[in-house]
C-alpha cells in the first residue's frame, strides 16, 4: 500500500472542484484512458486574464485525484500568466509529498495546465512532434519532456525519470535511450536543444482518435445493423478489436472489418492502420 | 486503524487469517518444545514426531504419500525447487512450457531460464482465460524438460483442466509441475488419481502462517535438492525444519479437508451472491475470467472507466479489504499481466477489482459491499472524463 500523506487522502476523499465547469472557456487536457490516468482541466477566465472558477475530471489513482484538486486549488484566482509558471514541485508541496513512484500524477497537472495555458492564447494543444522525438513509445514521451522533467526536478537516474513521466516504465525498451539523455545532460551545462520532429503521431495521439472515430463513427453504424464493436488494443498500427452482436459470428465479420473498419480507420486516422479481431 | 473485528476481510487469495486452531496447535513449539529434531536426546527427538504428524496431515489433504512432501519456506520457493531440480536432472534437455498468466514465481524462473539460453514457450489464453490443449500438445518436443502449468490463477480464479493436461504431457514421457497454492483447500486434489510430478502449495493462502509451504515430489521422479547443506527432509531440501510452522500447516491442511465441503457450497453461495449483486447494481461492469471452471471463492470484476487504486481506497474507508489489477496497484505502470494476456480492453482492465472470499466470510458482509460499491463507482465515474464514453 502506498504511504500517502494526510493531505494526499484528503484531497482524494474530499476532492476540491471536481466534476464539470459548465461556463468554462478554457480547456487543458493530459495523460489518456489507455495509460491508466488522465486529466480534463476547465477553466472560466475573465478577460482581465483572471481565473475566475477551475474544475476538473480525473481518471486515476488517489494520487491523481488529490494532484488535481491541488491544481485547481492553486491557480484559482491567479492570472494565466501567473498560472503558467506553475511547475509539478508546487503541486508535491501543496500535497505534503507524493511516493515517489506517484510523481507522474503531479507532472500530469502541469502538463493539463501547459495545455489550457496554449489553448487561452490560441494555441493548438501542442502536438508530440513539437515536442521533440519520441522516446518512449509505450507511454508517448519525448525527449523534450524528458529534459523538461528532468531539469525541474533535478533527475539523475532513469527510475526517477519513470517516476515522474512514466517513461521506461513499460516494455523498457526504451531505458537505454533515457539514459543516454541524462547522460547528455549531466555532461552539458547549457540547455540541450534536441528537436528532431518527427512527423508521426504517437501511440497515444492514435489510440484516442481510433477510440473518437469508432465510439462517434464506425459503432453507430455498425448498430443499425445490430451489432457492435469493442476496441481492445492498439500496439503501434495494429489497431484489435471485438465484433459483438450480430456481428460476431456472422460470415460477413471479415469484410465488415476490413471495408468498414479498416477503411475508416485508414482515411480519418492513418493510412498504415490494420485491423484485426482480438 | 480499523479495529479488526471492523475489517470485512475479501482478499484472501493474496493471504490469509490464521486459523485459530492453527495458532493453538503452534503455541507450544514455541514455548516449551523448542528442541531441533535432529538431535541425539530425548528433548529434541520429540521434535521429529511432530514433523511426521504435520506431514500426514498435508499428504491426507493431497491423497499423497507423507515421503512425497518436503517442507519448504513458501510456494515461491516450491515452484523454483521443482524448475530447478527439474532441469538439473535433465541437462540434455533445453525447452520448457509454460503459460502467460503464472505467478511472478514461475514467471520470473521463467525469464531467468530464458537468460540462461533455454527455450521456453508461452502459452497463451482466451477471452476468459482458457488454454488450448491443442496447442499444449503442439509445443510438447522431445526436448521438453518440464511443462509447469498453474491449477488455478490467482486473479481471476480460472481453473485450468489439470487432468487433462496432465494426460496430454504424461503421454509424451515430459515432466509436469503444478503451482497449486491458489486451490489447495478449494479444489479436491487427489495425488493418486492426478498423475503429476510435482505440486507446489503455500500454507498462507490456507490459513496457516506466511513462511511455510510445501513441495509435493512424486515418488521414483529424480530430484535435485534446491537448498544445499543438510539432511533434512532426507537430503532434498538442507535447513533446520520450522518445527511450529510445520506444525500449523498440518493443521491448517487438516481443517482444509474438513472445510471444503463448505468452501465449495456456502463460500461459492456467497461469491455468487456478490457476482450477481454488483452486476444487477452497477451498469458497465464487467466478470473477468471462465466462470464455469473457477475457484469457488474469487471474483474478479472490472468497472469502465474508474480506476482501480481508487476503488480500493474508497472500499477501504468501509473497511473493506479487495485487491485491483490496475496498473497503479501492480507497481509497474502496467496492469495486470493476467488481463491482458486475456485481451481485456484497457478501460476494463485498469478498473479490475478482485474478491476473494474465505470460509470466514458471513452473508452480513458480503450484503454490505453490494450496498455500498454502487456509490463509490457511481462517484469515480462521476468525476472521471470517461464517463460519457459510456454506454448508456
Ligand atoms: S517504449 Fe518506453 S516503456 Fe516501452
Amino acid at each position: 500500500m502506498w504511504e500517502y500523506t494526510e493531505t494526499v487522502r484528503d484531497h482524494f476523499l474530499h476532492p476540491r472542484n471536481a466534476g464539470v465547469l459548465e461556463d468554462a472557456n478554457v480547456i487543458g487536457e493530459a495523460g489518456s484512458l489507455a495509460c491508466g490516468d488522465a486529466l480534463k482541466l476547465m477553466l472560466k477566465v475573465n478577460s482581465d486574464g483572471v481565473i475566475e472558477d477551475a474544475r476538473f475530471q480525473t481518471f486515476g489513482c488517489a494520487s491523481a485525484i488529490a494532484s488535481s484538486s491541488a491544481l485547481t486549488e492553486l491557480i484559482k484566482g491567479k492570472t494565466m500568466e501567473e498560472a503558467a509558471r506553475l511547475t509539478n514541485k508546487e503541486i508535491v508541496e501543496y500535497l505534503g509529498g507524493l511516493p515517489k513512484e506517484k510523481m507522474h500524477c503531479s507532472v500530469m497537472g502541469e502538463e493539463a495546465l501547459e495545455d489550457a495555458v496554449r489553448h487561452w492564447k490560441g494555441l493548438p494543444s501542442r502536438s508530440r512532434e513539437e515536442e521533440g522525438r519520441l522516446v518512449c513509445k509505450c507511454f508517448g514521451v519525448t525527449d523534450r519532456q524528458i529534459i523538461k522533467v528532468a531539469k525541474e526536478n533535478n533527475l539523475s537516474t532513469v527510475e526517477e525519470v519513470t517516476n515522474f513521466i512514466k517513461a521506461g516504465g513499460a516494455c523498457g525498451s526504451c531505458k537505454d535511450e533515457i539514459q543516454s539523455i541524462l547522460d547528455k545532460l549531466r555532461s552539458l551545462d547549457k540547455p540541450l536543444e534536441e528537436i528532431r520532429p518527427v512527423p508521426r503521431m504517437t501511440n497515444v495521439q492514435r489510440m484516442q482518435k481510433v477510440m473518437r472515430i469508432i465510439s462517434e463513427d464506425i459503432a453507430p453504424r455498425l448498430a443499425l445493423d445490430g451489432g457492435n464493436i469493442e476496441l481492445v488494443d492498439v500496439d503501434g498500427t495494429t489497431v484489435v478489436v471485438a465484433l459483438r452482436g450480430a456481428c460476431s459470428g456472422c460470415n460477413a465479420s471479415q469484410l465488415t472489418l476490413k471495408n468498414l473498419v479498416e477503411k475508416t480507420l485508414r482515411e480519418q486516422v492513418d493510412p498504415a492502420i490494420t485491423v484485426v479481431e482480438a | 486503524m480499523a479495529a479488526l473485528t471492523d475489517v470485512i476481510y475479501l482478499d484472501n487469495n493474496a493471504t490469509s487469517k490464521v486459523a485459530p486452531e492453527v495458532v493453538e496447535a503452534m503455541m507450544p513449539a514455541f514455548t516449551a518444545l523448542y528442541g531441533n529434531a535432529s538431535s541425539m536426546h530425548t528433548f529434541g527427538g520429540q521434535m521429529s514426531h511432530d514433523i511426521s504428524r504435520g506431514r500426514e496431515q498435508v499428504a491426507q489433504l493431497l491423497n499423497a504419500h507423507p515421503e512425497e512432501i518436503i517442507f519448504t519456506s513458501c510456494g515461491t520457493e516450491a515452484d523454483n525447487s521443482a524448475w530447478y531440480s527439474a532441469t538439473e536432472t535433465q541437462p540434455e534437455k533445453r525447452h520448457l512450457i509454460t503459460t502467460k498468466v503464472e505467478h511472478s514465481a514461475v514467471l520470473a524462473y521463467g525469464h531467468y531460464f530464458e537468460d540462461k539460453g533455454y527455450e521456453v514457450t508461452w502459452l497463451g489464453v482466451d477471452s476468459q482465460g482458457r488454454i488450448d490443449l491443442d496447442e499444449l500438445e503442439r509445443a510438447i518436443r522431445p526436448d521438453t524438460a518440464l511443462v509447469s502449468m498453474m491449477y488455478a490463477n490467482n486473479e481471476t480464479g480460472t481453473v485450468f483442466p489439470i487432468e487433462k493436461v496432465a494426460q496430454i504431457v504424461k503421454s509424451h514421457g515430459v515432466q509436469l509441475h503444478v503451482d497449486a497454492v491458489q486451490a489447495v483447500g478449494k479444489e479436491v486434489i487427489d495425488l493418486q488419481k492426478l498423475p503429476i510430478d510435482y505440486l507446489a502449495l503455500s500454507g498462507h493462502k490456507l490459513h496457516a502462517p506466511k513462511g511455510i509451504g510445501v513441495l509435493y515430489l512424486r515418488r521414483g521422479t529424480r530430484f535435485r535438492p534446491y537448498l544445499k547443506g543438510g539432511h533434512q527432509e532426507r537430503g532434498r531440501r538442507a535447513g533446520t525444519e520450522n518445527v511450529p510452522y510445520i506444525i500449523g500447516l498440518g493443521k491448517a491442511c487438516e481443517l482444509a479437508g474438513a472445510n471444503i465441503e463448505d468452501e465449495r457450497t456456502r463460500v461459492a453461495a456467497l461469491r455468487d451472491r456478490l457476482q450477481q449483486g454488483l452486476l444487477a447494481a452497477i451498469p458497465n461492469c464487467k466478470v473477468n475470467g471462465d466462470q464455469e471452471h473457477r475457484l469457488p471463492n474469487t471474483l474478479n470484476i472490472s468497472f469502465e472507466a474508474v480506476e482501480g487504486e481508487a476503488l480500493l481506497l474508497q472500499l477501504d474507508q468501509y473497511h473493506i479489504c479487495a485487491s485491483s489489477g490496475s496498473a497503479c496497484t501492480s507497481g509497474s505502470l502496467e496492469p495486470s499481466h493476467v488481463l491482458r494476456a486475456m485481451g481485456v480492453p484497457f478501460n476494463f482492465a485498469h478498473g479490475s477489482v478482485r474478491f476473494s472470499l474465505s470460509r470466514y466470510n458471513t452473508r452480513e458482509e458480503i450484503e454490505r459491499v453490494i450496498e455500498v460499491m454502487p456509490g463509490i463507482v457511481r462517484y469515480l465515474r462521476e468525476i472521471s472524463p470517461f464517463a460519457s464514453f459510456l454506454k448508456k
